[in-house]
This record gives C-alpha cells, sequence and structure tokens, in this order.
C-alpha cells in the first residue's frame, strides 16, 4: 500500500511535468504551429529559473521565499517564451519547415541549458551542488493548510503549489480556448489561417502569441522538475529531454484538449516509474520496464489512428506555413 | 452610411512573380447600384477585388473611398471601412457553427456570446429573406448554405459594398435565382454590389452596369442597358469568336463501358453514388452534368480504379480489340497492368494528375515511368514527348526543365491532357478540364476532346457550364445526389430540364 | 466599427520570388547567414571566456585539424553523420518524417555488438564484418519499418512513433549493456575483442578509418543515384509530393512507403555498424549521441543531394570538434557544442525564406502620394 501510495506520488511529480509541458503545446498547436522544440524549452525553462535564483540566493544572506519563487517563476517563463520566439521568428516569418526548425530548437536548447547548468555546478563546487535550498524548499512545500495529512490524504493535497497550477492552468487553457472570443479565433488560425485572415484575425499575431505563450507554459515543467524532482539542481541526463518528448505525445493522446491531459499527464508519470515499484525486478529487467510509457505512447497513436472520429482531429492547419499571397 | 459608399481604384496595379494581374486599372463603384465585372478567367477580377477587401496589396494605384485616399492593408480595414466579400472559395471553418464563423474576428476582449448573436442573425436574415441556423455545424451545410452564410457574416459585419466572386457557379439555376432576389433586396436596401462573373446572361440579368476586364487591364463600363452580349463578348475576348463548339456526328458508336449498379460511400459511410448504371460508347463524348459534389468525382475515380465500389456493382470495359475486362476491384496498377489505354484528366491538377514541383519531362512519365524492365527510368522518351506536346500544343514554356506549378494554368493544362492523349486512350474521362482556362485554351481542350471521339474512343466529359454541355456533348448524363437523374440527348435538350433534373430525380421532375 | 484605417502602407511586403534565383546569389546567401552565425557565435564565446575571437576560431581549426589523428576522428565522425543523413534522405524526400535514426543507429548497433561477442571467437574477421553489415542492416531496417507499415496502413503519425521508437532502443540496449557487462559492475560494455580486434573494422591504405570513408562514400553515391534516376527513386518523389497523384500514377504508395522507410533504416543500421565495429568498438545508450537528430537537419538542409550533405556534415562535425577542443581548453563543457550548431543552423534555416522569397521595404514614392 506504501508502495501503491509512493508510486502514485511520484507519477503525479512526473505528470506535473509532462503537462506543463503538453497545456503549453496545444495552446501553440491550435494556432497550427507544430513545435518539436518542446523538450529544448523545457530545458530553458529549467535553466533560466534556476541560474536566477542561483544569484539572487548568492546575492543576500536572507533570501525571501516568496521573492525566490516569483524570480524562478519568472526566468523561467520569460526564458521559455523567447525559445518559443526563436521558433516563431523561424517558422511564421521567414517559414522555415516546422519539424526541423523544432528540432533545431531542442539541440540549441539542451546544449545552452546543459551548458550554463554545468557552469553552475562548477561554481557551486561540483554535480548536485548548486545551492537554492530556500527556493527548492519553498517549491516542494505542500500547501499550508495541508501539512501532516494522514497518508490517504497526502495523496492528493500533499504536493508543491506548481502541481496545482498545473491543473488549473490545464483548464484555464480548456476555458480559453472554447469559451472567449480570442480562444475562438485561435482556433479558426488553427483550422484555417486564410479564413480567419479574411475574417479580419491578425493571423501572425495570434501564432506568435500563442507559440510564445505555449512555450512559457511549456518551461515551467522544466522549472518544477528542476526544483522538486532534481530539488534545485542540475543534472544534465537527458531526463527533462524524454519528459519533454511524451509531452508532445500527449496532446495527440488527449486529442488536442487539455482537460483530457491532465489524467493522461498522470498516467505516463506513473508508467515511468513502475519500474522502481515492482519487486524483485534484475537491472535488466529494469530497463526493459523503463520503455512502458514510451510502449503506451506507441499503442496509444496506433489506436488513435485506427479510429479517425471527427473531434479528435488535429487542427487542420497544423503543420502548415501560412502566407496570405499565396498562388 | 446609409447612403452607400462611392469607391474609386485608380491606377491599380499587382504582379505575381511575372505574371502581371493587373495592369493600371481604375475602376469605379457608385453607391446603391449592382456593378458586374465581367471578363476571362485569368483577367485579373478576383485579385482586383481581393485588393479591395484586403486579401492583397496593390503594388502601384490609389483606392479612394468617398474621396479620402486609403490604404486596405488587411481584411479588417476593409471592415472597417464597409467593404465585405464573398469569396468563391467559401472562407469558413468547417469545425465551428454558423454562429460561431459569424463572430469570428469581431469583439477580441469578450466571451463568446452566441445568444446575442442568434438575434442579431436572425434579425438579417428576415430583412432580406436568408435561412441560417446559427448552431448548424458548416461541414453539414450544404453549398448554397454556406453561401447564405457568407452573405450574413459580411452583413453582420456591418457591409455595404459587397462583393460576390462567382457567387453562381457552383449553384442551381433555382438557387441562382433566388440569391437574385437577395441581391435585389440589399441594392433597395442601399447597399453597393459587385458581382464577378463571366457569365453573359446574369450580367444581362442582374446587373445595372458592367466593367470589363480583359487580360489584367480595364477596357471600359457600360450601363448594361445600353449594351448587349454580343457587345460585351467583343469587350471580353478582345475580339468576335464564335460561340459554337464543332459537334461531328458520332460514327459507328460500340459499347465501351458498361456501368452497372455502381455504389460509392465516402470515408464516413456515407453514399456519394448510388446505384448508378450508364452505358458510354466509343465515337461518343457522354456529358456529366450535375451540382458540383453530386458524385462526378467518385464516378470518374471508381471507374480509375481509385475508389472502392460496393458489392453487386460491375463496371465492364470492352477495349476495341482484346476481351472485355471488368474493373471493379482492380486497382491503378491492375489497370495499367491490363493495357487498356484508359485516361484520365482529373479535376484536381497538381493534387492528382500532375507533381507541381516536377519538371515537364517527369510529369510526362508519369503514367509511362514504369514501361521496361530496367531498375532505372527511362527519360529519353518522355523528354521526346513533352516536346512534343509543347510544339503541337502550343505551350508557353521557356524550357523543358522548369517547375510545372510556375507556368500558367492553361498551359498546365495542355500538359496533362497532351500526356493523357498521348497513351491513343478507347476511354478518355476528364473533370471540369477547361475550368479556369482562358476562352482559346477552352476551344483547344474541346478540339482534342472532339479528335478522341472521332479516333473512336469513348470520351466522358464532367463539366459545370451546362452551355458547354450542351453545345460539346452527344448524350449528357445528370447526376444528383449521387444518383442518375438521366440521360438526355446534348443536341435536343433545353438548359432549363438540365438544370431542373439537376435538383430534382428525374421522375420527381416530370410528375 | 466605423475607425478609419490608417493611411499608411505596411513597412515591408513580402512576395514569392517568380523566378528562381541564379545558384550563385542562392550560395551567396547562405555565405552570408553562416557568417552571420559566426559572428554571434564568436560575440557569445568572448562574452563567456572573453578571449579574441580570431584565437577561439583558430583554436577551433587546431582541434579539428591540429594532428594527423584529430584529423581523422573528424573524418570519421564526418562519415557516420553522413552516413545517417543519406539514410534520412529517402524517408524525408517521401515527407515521412522519420525522427528515428537513432534508434535505428541503435539496434544496427547492438547487431554487431551482438555478432562480434557471440561470433567473435570462432569467425574470423572479414566473414564475421559481412555477418554483421548484414545483420545490423536488417535490424535498422526493421526497426524502420515498423512505423512504415502502420503509416501505410492507418495513416499513423510517424513523427512521434519514430520518436518513441528511440526511446524503446535506448532502453534495449541499456538491456543488453546490463547483461554484456564487463567487467561487471561497471554498468559498460567495455571495448569488445580489445586483445583479438576481431571484428574490427581493419586498417585500409594505413588508415584504421579508410574503411568508413570507402563504405560511406559509396552509400551516399548510391543514394545519389538511386533517388535520381532509378524509377523507385521517381515514386518516392511522388509519393512525397501528393499521395493521391501517386494512386493516380499507379504507384502502390503503402508499399513505396515501407520499401522506403526499409531502406532508410537500413542505411541507419549500418551507421549503427560503423560506430560499433569502425569506431568505438563498444556499444552504450549514447551510441548514437543524438546524431540522427543533427542528420535531420543535414538531410534537410541539403534538400537530399547527397553533395551537398557531404559538405554540411564536414561543417556541423568541424565545428562539434573545434567547440570541444575550445571547452577543453577553457575549461568548459562539452555542450558548448551543440549550442554553437544551434545557433549556426537557425541562421541557415532562415536564409533559405531570403532565398525563396523577396522582400520590399516602403518606398519612398508612397509616402509622397500619402503627403
Amino acid at each position: 500500500m506504501t508502495q501503491l501510495i509512493a508510486l502514485f506520488k511520484a507519477g503525479i511529480m512526473f505528470g506535473t511535468v509532462i503537462l506543463y509541458g503538453s497545456t503549453g503545446e496545444i495552446v501553440t498547436e491550435k494556432s497550427g504551429n507544430l513545435n518539436l522544440g518542446v523538450p529544448g524549452i523545457m530545458y530553458l525553462g529549467g535553466i533560466a529559473g534556476l541560474t536566477g535564483v542561483f544569484f539572487y540566493e548568492r546575492s543576500t544572506p536572507d533570501p525571501n521565499k516568496l521573492v525566490c519563487v516569483l524570480i524562478a517563476l519568472l526566468c523561467a517563463f520569460i526564458a521559455s517564451l523567447l525559445g518559443g520566439l526563436i521558433y516563431s521568428v523561424l517558422t511564421i516569418s521567414l517559414r522555415a519547415n516546422q519539424n526541423v526548425t523544432g528540432l533545431t530548437l531542442t539541440i540549441f536548447a539542451a546544449g545552452l541549458s546543459n551548458f550554463f547548468g554545468g557552469s553552475l555546478n562548477k561554481l557551486a563546487g561540483g554535480v548536485g551542488q548548486i545551492s537554492v535550498s530556500n527556493t527548492s524548499a519553498a517549491f516542494r512545500a505542500s500547501l499550508p493548510f495541508a501539512q501532516n495529512l494522514p497518508p490517504l490524504l497526502s495523496m492528493l493535497l500533499g504536493y508543491g503549489f506548481m502541481v496545482y497550477l498545473a491543473v488549473a492552468m490545464a483548464f484555464l487553457v480548456n476555458w480559453f480556448i472554447n469559451r472567449t472570443s480570442v480562444g475562438l479565433n485561435l482556433r479558426a488560425v488553427g483550422e484555417n489561417p486564410g479564413t480567419a485572415d479574411a475574417a479580419g484575425i491578425n493571423v501572425t499575431r495570434y501564432k506568435y502569441l500563442a507559440t510564445c505563450i505555449g512555450a512559457g507554459i511549456s518551461g515551467l515543467g522544466g522549472l518544477y522538475y528542476v526544483m522538486d524532482y532534481t530539488k534545485g539542481t542540475w543534472d544534465s541526463d537527458g531526463g527533462i529531454e524524454r519528459l519533454g518528448w511524451l509531452a508532445v505525445a500527449l496532446v495527440i493522446f488527449s486529442s488536442w484538449k487539455s482537460r483530457r491531459s491532465i489524467w493522461g499527464a498522470y498516467l505516463f508519470g506513473m508508467l515511468s516509474w513502475l519500474y522502481f515499484y515492482i519487486p524483485d525486478l534484475t537491472r535488466r529487467s529494469m530497463e526493459l520496464f523503463k520503455m512502458l510509457p514510451y510502449l503506451v505512447t506507441v499503442i496509444v497513436l496506433v489506436v488513435v489512428s485506427l479510429r479517425r472520429k471527427r473531434e479528435n482531429q488535429p487542427p487542420a492547419g497544423l503543420g502548415l506555413p501560412y502566407f496570405r499571397e499565396e498562388r | 452610411m446609409e447612403t452607400g459608399k462611392a469607391i474609386r481604384m485608380m491606377d491599380i496595379t499587382k504582379t505575381f512573380g511575372e505574371v502581371v494581374a493587373n495592369d493600371k486599372v481604375c475602376l469605379d463603384i457608385h453607391p446603391g447600384e449592382i456593378l458586374a465585372l465581367l471578363g476571362e478567367n485569368g483577367s485579373g477580377k478576383t485579385t482586383l477585388m481581393n485588393m479591395l477587401s484586403g486579401i492583397y496589396l496593390p503594388e502601384g494605384g490609389q483606392i479612394c473611398i468617398n474621396d479620402h485616399p486609403q490604404v486596405i492593408r488587411c481584411p479588417k480595414d476593409a471592415f472597417c471601412l464597409g467593404i465585405g466579400m464573398i469569396h468563391q472559395h467559401f472562407k469558413l471553418v468547417d469545425v465551428l457553427t454558423a454562429a460561431e464563423n459569424i463572430v469570428l474576428g469581431l469583439n477580441e476582449h469578450k466571451l463568446v456570446d452566441l445568444k446575442n448573436v442568434r438575434v442579431q442573425v436572425k434579425q438579417i436574415c428576415d430583412r432580406y429573406g436568408f435561412v441560417v441556423d446559427p448552431d448548424k455545424k458548416v461541414y453539414d451545410m450544404s453549398v448554397s448554405e454556406k453561401q447564405t452564410l457568407e452573405i450574413v457574416k459580411v452583413l453582420y459585419r456591418g457591409a455595404d459594398v459587397l462583393i460576390l466572386d462567382e457567387p453562381t457557379a457552383v449553384l442551381t439555376p433555382q438557387e441562382t435565382a433566388k440569391l437574385f432576389t437577395v441581391m435585389r433586396n440589399m441594392k433597395a436596401d442601399g447597399k453597393s454590389l459587385v458581382i464577378i462573373t463571366h457569365k453573359l446572361h446574369e450580367v444581362m440579368e442582374i446587373s445595372d452596369r458592367v466593367a470589363v476586364l480583359r487580360k489584367g487591364r480595364f477596357i471600359g463600363d457600360i450601363a448594361t442597358k445600353d449594351t448587349n452580349p454580343q457587345q460585351l463578348t467583343d469587350m471580353m475576348v478582345g475580339r468576335a469568336v464564335s460561340l459554337n463548339i464543332d459537334r461531328p456526328q458520332p460514327i459507328n458508336p460500340v459499347e465501351r463501358l458498361v456501368v452497372k449498379d455502381v455504389t460509392v460511400l465516402d470515408s464516413d459511410g456515407v453514399k456519394r453514388l448510388d446505384n448508378v448504371s450508364f452505358t458510354a460508347y466509343g465515337g461518343e463524348i457522354l456529358g456529366i452534368a450535375g451540382i458540383t459534389g453530386s458524385g462526378q468525382r467518385e464516378l470518374l475515380e471508381c471507374i480509375a480504379g481509385l475508389a472502392r465500389v460496393e458489392k453487386g456493382g460491375s463496371i465492364r470495359f470492352l477495349p476495341p480489340e482484346g476481351k472485355e475486362e471488368e474493373l471493379v476491384g482492380k486497382n491503378p496498377l491492375d489497370i495499367y497492368k491490363l493495357g487498356v489505354g484508359l485516361a484520365f484528366v482529373p479535376e484536381d491538377r497538381f493534387g492528382m494528375g500532375l507533381v507541381g514541383s516536377m519538371d515537364l519531362t517527369d510529369n510526362v512519365m508519369l503514367r509511362s515511368y514504369k514501361n521496361g524492365k530496367s531498375m532505372f527510368a527511362d527519360r529519353k522518351t518522355p523528354r521526346a514527348l513533352a516536346q512534343k506536346i509543347v510544339k503541337e500544343l502550343e505551350v508557353v514554356t521557356p524550357s523543358l526543365t522548369i517547375p510545372l506549378r510556375r507556368l500558367s494554368g492553361g498551359n498546365v493544362q495542355k500538359v496533362l491532357v497532351g500526356r493523357e492523349i498521348a497513351g491513343k486512350p478507347s476511354l478518355m474521362m476528364s473533370a471540369y478540364a477547361v475550368r479556369g482556362l482562358d476562352i482559346n485554351t477552352s476551344y483547344t481542350i474541346y478540339h482534342l476532346l472532339n479528335k478522341q471521339k472521332e479516333e473512336g474512343a469513348a470520351v466522358i466529359y464532367v463539366g459545370e457550364d451546362l452551355d458547354v454541355l450542351l453545345e460539346l456533348c452527344d448524350r449528357i448524363l445528370v447526376l444528383c445526389a449521387g444518383k442518375v437523374s438521366a440521360v438526355v440527348d446534348g443536341r435536343t435538350a433545353r438548359k432549363e430540364e438540365v438544370g431542373l433534373l439537376m435538383t430534382h430525380l428525374g421522375e420527381e421532375a416530370t410528375a | 466599427m466605423n475607425r478609419e484605417p490608417n493611411a499608411r502602407e505596411p513597412f515591408v511586403r513580402v512576395s514569392k520570388r517568380g523566378v528562381a534565383i541564379p545558384m550563385w546569389k542562392a550560395f551567396g546567401i547562405r555565405g552570408i547567414a553562416l557568417v552571420a552565425s559566426l559572428v554571434i557565435c564568436s560575440i557569445l564565446i568572448y562574452g563567456i571566456v572573453k578571449l579574441n575571437p580570431l584565437k577561439v576560431f583558430a583554436a577551433m581549426f587546431e582541434g579539428a585539424f591540429g594532428t594527423n589523428k584529430r584529423m581523422w576522428v573528424m573524418i570519421r565522425d564526418m562519415m557516420m553523420l553522413l552516413c545517417i543523413s543519406v539514410g534520412l534522405a529517402p524517408a524525408f524526400k517521401m515527407r515521412f518524417w522519420n525522427i528515428g535514426a537513432e534508434g535505428q543507429i541503435l539496434v544496427g548497433g547492438i547487431a554487431s555488438a551482438a555478432c562480434m561477442i557471440y561470433l567473435g571467437k570462432t569467425i574470423s574477421t572479414i566473414p564475421l564484418m559481412i555477418i554483421m553489415l548484414v545483420f545490423s542492416t536488417l535490424a535498422g531496417g526493421l526497426w524502420g519499418l515498423i512505423p512504415g507499415l502502420f503509416k501505410a496502413r492507418w495513416k499513423t503519425n510517424e513523427t512521434l512513433f519514430t520518436l518513441m521508437m528511440n526511446y524503446i532502443a535506448i532502453q534495449i540496449t541499456a538491456y543488453f549493456v546490463a547483461m554484456w557487462e564487463n567487467p561487471i559492475g561497471s554498468n559498460t560494455v567495455g571495448v569488445i575483442n580489445s586483445k583479438t580486434k576481431v571484428g574490427w573494422f581493419p586498417e585500409v591504405f594505413g588508415q584504421a578509418y579508410g574503411l568508413n570513408v570507402i563504405l560511406v562514400l559509396a552509400l551516399a553515391i548510391g543514394m545519389f543515384i538511386y533517388l535520381r534516376y532509378s524509377k523507385q527513386g521517381y515514386e518516392i518523389a511522388v509519393v512525397g509530393e501528393s499521395e493521391n497523384t501517386a494512386r493516380y500514377a499507379a504507384i502502390n504508395v503503402g508499399k513505396v512507403i515501407v520499401r522506403t522507410m526499409f531502406i532508410s533504416g537500413a542505411l541507419c543500421g549500418i551507421a549503427g555498424f560503423l560506430a560499433v565495429s569502425g569506431a568505438s568498438h563498444t556499444i552504450s545508450a549514447s551510441t548514437a549521441g543524438g546524431r540522427g537528430f543533427t542528420a535531420i537537419i543535414v538531410a534537410w538542409l541539403a534538400k537530399f543531394n547527397s553533395f551537398v550533405m557531404i559538405l554540411i556534415s564536414a561543417l556541423i562535425v568541424f565545428l562539434d570538434k573545434g567547440a570541444i577542443e575550445i571547452a577543453s581548453r577553457f575549461n568548459l563543457n562539452n555542450h558548448v557544442s551543440s549550442m554553437l550548431t544551434g545557433i549556426i543552423l537557425f541562421f541557415i534555416l532562415g536564409s533559405e525564406f531570403f532565398i525563396n522569397y523577396q522582400v520590399h521595404f516602403r518606398s519612398g514614392k508612397h509616402k509622397e502620394v500619402q503627403a
């Protein structure tokens, strides 16, 4: 039973990283941009947040926790947004291929983040030594009213605030896309940019904004990973990248509905940790169990392609560039 | 506001790459009139109006509205000036409802308030006599419903200048009549309307004034009551052309294709063709008439092996030499292997018949690249054939190695038809073979089809222009919602009769 | 609703070029982009190490070409990247987004390593090499075939499918690494057959990596001919442009997809063989090392032309080696190389726009009219 609870908790943790990534990517894809740079953007969010608070905590003897959290969130959001901006300039203004640009962004951002992460480690005196203890503690502290709960309740309420922020964000995005005029316009841009344009919607602006804000949201996943899972240190083992790709896959899994991606994210998170909680596995078979989330994603992809339902289809303009004067 | 707007376009120039689409065009639109913008396909009518509606930006010239110079940079600018355009290819988002499409792009700061929209839509509909269901999804709508929605959408945005780009191309004669009534209502309400068309009888029927474009230039304008179709034709094509299309008598027609009880479903399981039976004869042209989307596409595709025929159907093919073949259950590769000479000019030129990014030679070898046993493709023979097509069909191209997409529509179609004819077909199918072509190229195509007919091929011609169908074809099969409405004699049928058959099945029409 | 729009033309206007611009101009634009990206890189490097950028570039050159050995290592890595790019070319020409080269390389590598470990004692090098080549080709091919089959049959999204196959392959590799661990507890396979050197590429012309060069160049030229002159190459091009056109032209689209993906995966599998037998003589989960992703960009930028791919892979590997040299000299870490590569690729990707489109700025003449 404790094992199961531990699995559940670990799953929520990874799931939250994935959920940020996929919520952001849903906003992006609704505008017709398929951004394969999500893993890179999550890297950016992670490293920027970490760097920001690292220097803050170094500079003051008594760092304020709220300021720490705000700096981390702001740095992560802005850096990821800039990553989205690079992608937007290349694909929207310069009409480069979306897939290639996204992959390049991932290569670039992974390099950049691991480079700075490595340098930070050196500054701090070795791997695992970055001391942002205040911030990490603030991120990992459970909500004020939820301390000292019985295990079953703490399973639901015993996490840092970013877990709940992710869920709230997913609901917010869902409401925004379906209920607001801007959301309606955004859907139109992704479905049929020519029509949206003729209706007086500034397609370029919508694509830019959706892609950049989407990237900003995705980047928070990286921040959460760094602050909660690696407890405020930097580890260049590619963990963020793996979760980033799962986030891209989750968008299809949830058929572009951010509400649906909530439980999907937790499912993927738990699958990632299953190997750890199955008793008596040899190291070899552990490695095989680690492929579960990817295997499940493949199966989901196949199942989705088998039953092609109209409401589960991607935005019709996904992946295509838009140029008004194309003839 | 209620007096309408005077629009003056002066010296408007627009080029696409090397092609000059509009060359110093001047055009006035007066308040409260219906102006017909007349010209052949490719004469620059749509381009000109797209600049008024903010889709394109002019490269030279000036647009004045009520004597104030304006730059219309985007569609939104156009709305603000009260200009709305109903495009030929509807600008609607399929997965959204009618009401959602109507409010698209408006009130960016608010929540979607569909209740209010419904009320206003109802008001507009009542005023001019439309019917629109605000909660219907666009993908469930018929073509004429979509068009109505487009008009309502433009009116909702407060347009008092409406531009309609070939609105009747997709409508039946009955629906056209209804549209014209609505247009007159709007004019009576003080709106100005521009109708882009190349159909003379519509110009005479609906417009107050006609402006004519030819090859991107403004030729002149004239009050409709002071002109006649002959004069307009002269203005439109530059010289008098005989409107008569040749129609030689069929010589010794033989059964070539016997289609029996063919049903085709689309991917959603909807019947696109319903129990269709007919026979095509060698040495005749069989026309296929019908509203766009009545099953024409599926009909040709199932003969070519591209669409699956449901159980019970049969398509027997009787080549001039050799034995009879059943085509149902065969894919294009099987049919190629039979070597029966089946040529197909599909509706979607670059989406199916040709490859836009490849050059002429590579396009010409599309049907024949498999010939020969070598692992490598022979490019010599296709190159010679491409040269021959360029020469004989007068294809205007700088070289054989230019990507086909860079050629104009007429030249592209000549390459496609030339290639299909080169295979000496015994059955020649063509879908909308003259769509988007100028009159001269259209006549070239008619001539080529007639030549195939004289050489004994069975020709199937799917067309949209009833006048052409009635002048070119020996027999006309009328499709209505996937069913055969009737087969009529092309020499005796009347246009109204065919129009009626397109909307009602044969029995109902006579009943 | 009746806001009067601003009577001003937009500042920039973009139109598609009517005629393709001449070759020298196109290369000029790419050259400018490359120089611009190098300037950005040197500013960045200067910001980090506070060193004269020219000296930094000199160091990069030394890192790549400094010694005979470095030069050959660079050539070896370039051949590896080229081999993967050549493998990806047919898939991408068919517009099949094979993001799965990493996995295809790994399974090819596993096959090679398995042959070396299990057959190394009984079979001599030359026949063993042939067996390894066959098995790594088959392994990579089958790994590519799986997403191909699903795409052909059910139109399953291949981008994510191939991507996920990478991670599955990584875990399978980890499984075998655990199985072949040597010495026990090291969590690595160690150099296979380090004493006997069975299954290692033999020296050709006195060069350890001579065979790599011969093999990969042969594949590159073969792929060039295959794509440009063969019937199958023509089919790939047609399918890539439009599936409807392909079906119309009596091409069995599914068959072409499956066949092409087998070829694509097989070549990546050979890259795995190169990596194991021709370079590192070991296998680990990082044997592919992200090159499967870089190769996508190489193939795309080269528009699938083998000879252009040689140039681009040379450039990228040079950057990589140079950046690693800087990193070790100035006590930075190796990730700086992906960062620099990323910047340069961004610029080259962006430069394609100026080759295909024309940009007009608002001219003074129009302003006068409005004034």
